[in-house]
């Protein structure tokens, strides 16, 4: 395990291309020799770590580095003090900044924001209250609204724990004078196919249209416009069946990373049908720096390296006609607890469903506890992955067809498994089937000829009987939905003992999707192309 | 000779929850020679407070990476991390950071 993170901690720091800070890059250097070295040889170099860290710490100034009158509170980055009132500058400067460089979201623009109760998206919140107030300088100009999804189901809390948080959650929402919804995550199981299907957008809009639609905004010197406060409805009852059900749904799921994988797709088709069924054209999310950085090293574990720049990108277009955005990712994790703590942010805290679990049992705690245990030592580890991912680009076009290229049924991302010719999905593929036993009846290449037909013969008898709808009782085997998902969640549903708890939208769409293909290879031959 | 010293101890960040759910804490440190320095406090913690998973609060000699300590509202870096020394009402709070949302 221990050389497994070497090996990848010399790879990071080769990608990030000598990104570090120079006073780290003799101990980088000492980190490389000795990897080939056994492990009390890295201790060393550990302490040569900490010994410039803390020579570095020791040259701090006593004043802050901004203003360079008052003492200072909190040390950000490597080597900077600063005092109360400019980090309150800075931390909301940068909230702006980031909102202004990206021109995303156009004035009088309806978006949501994803509160989870944590400290980052509590401070999203916070911000966006400030921006909004009537003395700030240079208003926001959109319209938010909040939704927070429960998700005590799954991490066994009673309903009375559950009901005692949203009470909280509720009153702090009540006070900020938004619309908010809070919804169980229990409604996850009754969404629309439609939450699955990508609606037909218009073009974006260009950078000088942003320009001419804030000077209209401005001229016509429209306040934003005056919301009704408070739930548009009562929350809802959550009824023990679902809860039930849900709870089955994580049981069938055998690894604790495909259940996290799993929890953050729900999570998404529901904060995407809040969005869409109440009228918002953008969603926030509150994900910050330290959050992407590990979401980002984990993405890639798990197989979504062609994802990786609409996971960890400032927005997110995968939707269509919602956009998310992440205007928290440029703060650290530290940056958003100290502005809570000094400035009294209301966050509630709700354990999740890695809370008290041990470091090693999934990928994505691995990556966090790695993350967080370098980054005590090299304090710009954050910094450079994150600067490494703004990097990355999307390799696909916007859709602009309306039949576009395929999109996975969980993620919503465009599909990545087709395996050309001596690719690296084509070689996982071979060697996934030479390693299995031998068993020819049921293990066929996943691509799409090989399961079309399995599913032309599955299909055949019961096409004769049924008429659309949900035939073969909503059966599905895994064979039929890994034709349609991206790489990464095929091997989220591997790790599932079973799907018949999948929600019923998740069937339906699949066989809806999968009944359509085998139609047009049907009727194939028919088709002008 | 120190006198007994009284601290307001914090909790935050989910870190309250190895702490029976209770955010703040007021302790009074036995009196010792000494002044009673960071390190020694966590030594005092973890052996006087600390309900469950001790690993889950303090590594080794000091806090696990991904607690922040704050002394006086200041962070601890400046204040010279496990070598402060405390001092009589001086308020230490503990932020965890490790499940933000």
């Amino acid at each position: 395990m221990e050389l497994l993170l070497n090996k990848t901690r010399l790879l990071f720091f080769q990608l990030s291309g000598g990104h570090c800070d120079s006073r780290q890059d003799n101990t980088v250097d000492a980190l490389n020799k000795n990897l080939r070295k056994p492990q009390h040889h890295f201790a060393l170099a550990n302490k040569e770590a900490m010994r410039s860290k803390h020579q570095a710490a020791q040259s701090i100034s006593k004043l802050c580095v901004k203003c360079k009158v008052h003492p200072p509170a909190v040390l950000l980055r490597v080597g900077d003090p600063y005092c109360r009132s400019c980090f309150n500058d800075y931390f909301i400067h940068k909230f702006r900044a980031m909102l202004g460089k990206n021109r995303v979201i156009f004035p009088g623009e309806k978006v949501l924001l994803a509160v989870s109760g944590g400290p980052s998206s509590c401070s999203m919140l916070h911000q966006v209250q400030e921006g909004l107030s009537v003395n700030a300088h240079k208003k926001l100009r959109f319209t938010p609204g909040i939704v927070f999804i429960d998700e005590g189901a799954l991490t066994g809390r009673s309903l009375e724990d559950r009901n005692k948080t949203n009470s909280e959650l509720k009153a702090l929402f009540e006070s900020t004078g938004l619309p908010f919804y809070i919804i169980p995550l229990e409604h996850v199981l009754e969404l629309p196919i439609s939450v699955l299907i990508q609606p037909h957008v218009r073009s974006t809009e260009s950078a000088t249209s942003y320009k001419v639609a804030v000077a209209e905004f401005d001229q016509n010197n429209q306040s934003v416009a005056a919301q009704l406060p408070g739930q548009e409805q009562d929350p809802a009852a959550v009824s023990e069946v679902h809860t039930l059900k849900l709870q089955q749904l994580m049981a069938s799921v055998k690894t604790h990373t495909a259940r996290d994988e799993l929890l953050c797709t729900l999570r998404q088709h529901l904060l995407l049908h809040t969005a869409r069924s109440e009228g918002y054209s953008k969603l926030m999310l509150g994900d910050s720096c330290t959050r992407l950085a590990m979401k980002l090293l984990s993405n890639i574990s798990l197989g979504r390296g062609a994802q990786a720049a609409l996971d960890t990108g400032f927005s997110d277009s995968r939707y269509g006609d919602v956009i998310a955005v992440r205007p928290m990712r440029d703060y650290s994790a530290k940056e958003i607890a100290y502005y809570n703590h000094l400035f009294s942010v209301p966050s509630v805290f709700i354990p999740g469903l890695d809370f008290k679990t041990s470091d090693k049992d999934s990928i994505q705690r691995l990556t966090e506890g790695f993350v967080i245990k370098l980054q005590s030592e090299f304090p710009s580890t954050v910094s450079t992955i994150y600067r490494t991912s703004e990097k990355l680009q999307t390799a696909c076009e916007a859709p602009t067809a309306l039949n576009d290229s395929p999109r996975c049924v969980l993620c919503l991302c465009a599909l990545d498994t087709a395996a050309e010719n001596a690719s690296a999905f084509q070689a996982t593929m071979i060697s996934e089937q030479l390693s299995q036993k031998k068993s020819p009846q049921n293990d066929c290449l996943p691509t799409h000829k090989g399961s079309t037909d399995k599913t032309q013969s599955s299909s055949a008898d019961c096409s004769g009987l049924c008429h659309g709808g949900s035939c073969c009782s909503n059966r599905l085997e895994p064979m039929e939905l890994k034709t349609l998902l991206c790489y990464s969640c095929q091997l989220t549903i591997k790790d599932m003992s079973s799907l018949e708890h999948m929600p019923n939208y998740i069937i339906s769409e699949t066989q809806r999707r999968l009944r359509r293909s085998q139609m047009k290879a049907e009727i194939s031959n028919f088709l002008l192309d | 000779m120190a006198a007994p010293t009284s601290i307001n101890l914090e909790f935050g960040g989910g870190a309250e929850l190895l702490f029976d759910g209770i955010k703040k804490h007021h302790v009074t440190l036995p009196s010792q020679s000494e002044p009673w320095n960071v390190k020694q406090l966590l030594v005092w913690i973890q052996q006087n407070l600390l309900k469950e998973r001790p690993e889950l609060f303090v590594q080794g000699d000091s806090v696990r990476p991904g607690i922040l300590v704050l002394i006086n509202d200041a962070d601890w870096e400046l204040m010279g991390e496990l070598k402060y020394q405390l001092q009589d009402q001086d308020n230490v709070v503990f932020i965890s950071t490790l499940h933000g949302g």
